[in-house]
């Protein structure tokens, strides 16, 4: 039958049910209005017979009990009326409705009189409650049961012999109360259960969904049982929780298992829960028993195959003709389990095929139930992590019942006895356990460690994970820790941490990674030994070397740079004030960052020299201090490691920035008065510069550099120093470009004449470099008058004359003032030639420096007096 | 009335992570008209950021700075003053204020920013101003011991520039002000 047709002839069904009830009720509504109350209950269980129907579906059903409902509501009304005016007993309609001569009607009617009787208090509530709810054992169809257990629920809410409840009787009825409820309870679960065997096999699905619709009328008993005032913790633990799980157990049926296990955590409190952990999670692993062999069953379909590649072939076919990407979807997965199986095969062996096969099975998608033995888990642990977080005076509890114990064995039992549930299952009940054991035990750092323990044990013998889900997951839970303690440092302790992590793919590992810095950054955590150094960097491996195997030819260019600037941030964060410790964190990171490749050290190697260099001054000062005394750490040391490591770049080569990096180094080693370690750096330097550094741009920044340091340094002897500046003076003639020849060469001036320094004056030197620069400066101009056929720029005149100027002003004999006025004549005349081009910015700067002349020769004194010979009109 | 951001030396990430959170927190978008840097920023991550404190943003190039195209230096007008930006390795002796003013002649301008040292300097310059803003990060040198992080804002009106100095030390942010008008004499108030 099609569909649309079904659903016409139910609408149909239903419409002469409800017309049905309507047409009773008004003869039953005329005849209580004329007191015939025999005429009434007749009407009123021929309206009630309308309930009998089988063709409903439950949600239609639901609406026809609804409108019989509601009439019975003013027939009770009419009843306690009835009674209380005395025109009958109650005790005699109680009898009277039971000569109603179908089943159900009858049952609907006594339960109607029952609520009046017990209102009445003629008779202990305790035994009418009793009697109808044997009673209802009558209605064995599960629709029809179902409903009429549920209106025996509804009417008697209000009339349960609880504590303090107007009905109490004498001698403990609370647990007449609870005995009422459960034993309805477990009736209205079995018909619930049994619901999924009526009917036909194919419309098994179909069962399935309806069922889980009606799923709330069960669960509101165990709603009705945690209302009770007289539950208290002891009698939950003694007699209620074990009963409803008993039910739940023995009742073998997935779908009822799960929805309540979920109900009993929803309804009843947490402390409960806490207080009865052990009752609740040994009930979990039976659940999964069951649930592996019902599913079993269902699967019958299957035929049980003999040989796995026949289950394959057997789910495909079949699952063919139920769905179409799906199936396509699981006859990959089919495959690529028996591709790995090799691996699990011995796993697989001690589970037997039966399991196996049953495992597998097909319908399992189709079937899958709305709540799980993870979702139950993950709940528990949920309310029990925000019940924690409610008030810490809660938390000895915790402690007190072992809850992180009872926890963790339950959910390894789980995961144990449920081998093929996948990764993300578990990680995802690991994630719950970990926030638990965060939030209950936040100083428990081996609870921590445990879970992750446990995530590795179950991960262990798998190749990188490739689910994104668990793999999302997995970085949920190693980012918990994080977060709760803004500390690094606290995973750093935990020996798993890096085991979890190493079960990311490569891409992912370093996302992990890159959170690691930022939290570290973020927090300005400190890590300070050489022991979490060594720690740390085990965790962001990815980040520091090319872990075994992984391609680089993908690599996005951009976020290397950003992984490893990340890197090179971070090792400012490694440090310990004490000098030792810090030398040991120094060569643990140079162990580590040597590793990294050709690609990593420009960007790792700056860092960590320059982390050494600022230990390096911290020793300078202390140097007298430590006496004659063997300390481990002193600036010979780390000017070592130093070497070691520029070296190491430099043949990555990245000349120009280890030039960079000797040059800081020998200026440091000038500081600390080491000539020797000095003059090697400088050697480095200029191996590079010669040998490395091609650019001719590179070029001029390099000589300028190196012009500068030596420029500082003042430990070097006679000789060496005469070697170095020769050196560079040299350099600085050569290089490619006149311009930059000249500026490099009058910049050398100042090698010769250090103003604080009594040993460099050498004025005579000082002006042959001068003079070296105007020739380069005319041969610049000659050059210019050849390629171009006018007169280059006198810029650099104009420069050199600022350089005269400079150490005419600090007293230099050779510079004299006539050297000076020849010199500013010369540019005058440049720029007055014929074939001179008009450059306002040579025009401005010689005007300025002719104002400066004027300017020193106002000033008055002994430089007024140097100033006065200078004619500058 | 414009605010000018003169800054460098950031050295990041080879010498400091980042900036100081409380330069960070003081230094928001849209306040600042002009930023200029002189240089050894010195990846582009940092660019970027002082492009979003403000998008006027002139950069000279650091002996660092892993971006060539920077030039090596650069001059421009805001009001009534011509400023000039260098980094200052260029400038040999380091820091020697006498070769300073020959780079402030030859780029013929009132008001010279360089960098290199590390070190915050502020000085009246016949007839001009020589300023070096330091480094924002307190980064390492081996030219200045015990460097505090330090950056420099410039307040132009007319002709007239107040120059505010803010060091951080000790965790706590000080402020200077140097008062300069042009063409009119100048003085110094702490």
């Amino acid at each position: 039958m099609a569909p649309d047709a079904a659903a016409e002839d139910e609408d149909k069904w239903l419409a002469e049910g409800v017309a049905g009830i309507q047409h009773n009720a008004f003869y039953m509504h005329r005849s209580l209005d004329s007191n015939n109350l025999k005429e009434a209950l007749k009407f009123s269980a021929q309206m009630l017979s309308e309930l009998r129907t089988s063709r409903l579906s439950p949600h239609k059903y639901y609406e026809l009990y609804m409108r019989a409902f509601d009439e019975l509501r003013k027939l009770e009304l009419f009843f306690r009326e009835e009674t209380s005016r005395g025109n009958c007993s109650v005790v005699d309609l109680y009898e009277l409705v039971q000569h109603a001569g179908n089943v159900l009607p009858r049952l609907y009617l006594l339960c109607t009189v029952g609520s009046v009787y017990i209102k009445s208090k003629e008779a202990p509530a305790k035994d009418l409650l009793k009697d109808l709810v044997e009673m209802c054992r009558g209605v064995q169809h599960p629709l029809r049961g179902l409903f009429l257990r549920s209106y025996l629920s509804q009417i008697s809410r209000d009339k349960l012999p609880d504590i303090g409840s107007e009905y109490e009787g004498d001698a403990d009825t609370v647990n007449d109360a609870v005995e009422f409820v459960l034993q309805n309870f477990i009736e209205m679960n079995k018909l619930w259960v049994r619901m999924q065997h009526q009917g036909p096999f194919r419309e098994k699905e179909k069962r399935e969904k309806e069922r889980n619709e009606l799923r709330d009328l069960v669960g509101k008993n165990l709603h009705v049982l945690s209302q009770i005032e007289g539950v208290d913790l002891d009698m939950y633990k003694e007699s209620v929780l074990p009963r409803v799980l008993e039910q739940v157990v023995n009742c073998k049926d997935e779908l009822a298992q799960f929805y309540l296990m979920d109900c009993i955590i929803q309804v009843f409190p947490d402390e409960y829960h806490l207080q009865t952990l052990e009752t609740l999670l040994s009930a979990c692993p039976q659940l999964q028993l069951h649930h592996q062999k019902s599913s079993c069953s269902d699967e019958g379909l299957l035929s049980q195959p003999q040989h796995p590649g026949e289950a394959v072939a057997v789910a495909v076919s079949c699952s063919n003709t139920v769905e179409g990407e799906g199936a396509q979807h699981l006859c990959r997965r089919e495959k690529r389990r028996q591709g790995s199986r090799g691996e699990q095969e011995e796993e697989r062996r001690r589970r037997g095929r039966q399991q196996l096969l049953c495992s597998r099975g097909i319908l399992e998608k189709q079937l899958r139930p709305t709540v799980d033995i993870k979702t139950v888990l993950s709940q528990l642990m949920d309310r029990l992590s925000n019940y924690a977080a409610s008030s810490t005076e809660v938390l000895p509890e915790f402690l007190q019942v072992e809850a992180f114990a009872k926890l963790n064995s339950a959910i390894g039992k789980v995961i144990e006895a449920q081998v093929d549930m996948p990764s993300v299952g578990a990680i995802t009940l690991f994630v719950s356990l970990l926030t638990f054991a965060l939030r209950v035990h936040p100083d428990r750092l081996d609870y921590v460690d445990q879970v992750l323990g446990a995530c590795v044990k179950k991960l262990s013998g798998k190749a990188k994970l490739e689910d994104s889900k668990a793999t999302k997951q997995i970085v949920a839970l190693l980012s918990a820790p994080l977060e709760k303690y803004n500390s690094v440092v606290t995973a750093l302790e935990l020996p798993n941490y890096a085991q979890v992590m190493d079960h990311l793919d490569s891409g992912t590992n370093k996302v992990m990674a890159m959170v690691i810095i930022q939290s570290i950054m973020k927090n300005t955590t400190c890590i300070s030994t050489a022991d979490k150094v060594e720690a740390l960097f085990e965790l962001i491996k990815g980040l520091i070397r090319d872990i075994d195997g992984a391609q680089d030819d993908e690599l996005d260019e951009e976020d290397f740079k950003e992984e490893q600037n990340s890197v090179a941030r971070l090792i400012h964060i490694l440090h310990n004030d004490d000098p030792d410790e810090m030398l040991k964190i120094i060569c643990a990171v140079q162990k580590h960052i040597l590793l990294g490749g050709p690609k990593r050290l420009p960007f790792t190697v700056p860092p960590l020299v320059f982390s050494a260099l600022k230990l390096v001054r911290r020793l300078q000062g202390q140097d007298g201090d430590v006496g004659g005394e063997e300390v481990p750490a002193t600036p010979k040391k780390i000017f070592q490691i130093l070497h070691q490591t520029i070296e190491a770049l430099s043949s990555v080569p990245s000349p120009e920035l280890a030039l960079r990096l000797y040059l800081q180094c020998a200026e440091a080693a000038n500081d600390c008065d080491v000539e020797p370690v000095a003059y090697e750096f400088f050697t480095q330097a200029f191996v590079l510069y010669e040998e490395e550094v091609t650019d001719s741009k590179a070029q001029v920044t390099a000589i300028h550099l190196i012009i500068g340091t030596l420029q500082r340094m003042n430990i070097f002897g006679v000789e060496n120093r005469d070697t170095l500046t020769h050196k560079t003076t040299g350099y600085s003639a050569k290089l490619l470009k006149k311009p930059d020849q000249c500026r490099a060469v009058y910049a050398c001036s100042h090698l010769f004449w250090i103003d604080d320094q009594d040993g460099t004056k050498d004025g005579e030197r000082v002006l042959l470099c001068l003079k070296r620069a105007l020739r380069i400066a005319n041969a610049a101009q000659q050059m210019a008058n050849a390629t171009k056929g006018s007169s280059g720029s006198v810029a650099l005149f104009i420069e050199i004359l600022n350089k005269y100027l400079y150490f005419f002003e600090k007293g230099n004999p050779q510079i004299t003032s006539s050297v000076i006025q020849g010199l500013i004549e010369l540019i005058t005349t440049e720029m007055q030639s014929e074939n001179a081009t008009s450059e306002p910015s040579a025009d401005a700067f010689f005007a300025r420096t002719l104002r400066y002349i004027e300017f020193q020769q106002q000033k008055g004194g002994s430089v007024a007096e140097k100033y006065e010979a200078i004619k500058v009109s | 009335m414009v605010l000018v951001l003169a800054l460098g030396d950031l050295h990041i990430p080879h010498r400091a992570p980042d900036l100081p959170a409380k330069f960070k927190s003081m230094l928001v978008p849209g306040k600042i008209q002009h930023i200029i840097c002189t240089g050894n920023l010195c990846i582009k991550e940092v660019h970027d950021y002082l492009k979003s404190l403000c998008p006027d943003l002139h950069v000279t190039r650091g002996e660092y700075d892993e971006d060539a195209r920077y030039p090596e230096n650069k001059t421009l007008t805001i009001g009534q003053f011509k400023l000039g930006i260098c980094h200052g390795h260029q400038v040999i002796p380091w820091g020697d204020l006498d070769s300073l003013a020959m780079l402030q002649r030859q780029l013929d301008v009132d008001i010279l920013v360089t960098g290199h040292t590390h070190q915050f300097k502020a000085y009246k310059h016949e007839g001009g101003v020589v300023i070096n803003p330091g480094s924002a990060t307190g980064a390492y040198s081996s030219i200045t011991y015990d460097v505090n992080p330090s950056f420099v804002l410039m307040d132009i009106d007319g002709l007239r520039v107040v120059v505010y100095v803010y060091e951080l030390i000790d965790g706590e942010v000080k402020v200077d002000k140097i008062d300069f008008k042009k063409n009119a004499t100048t003085h110094v108030s702490h």
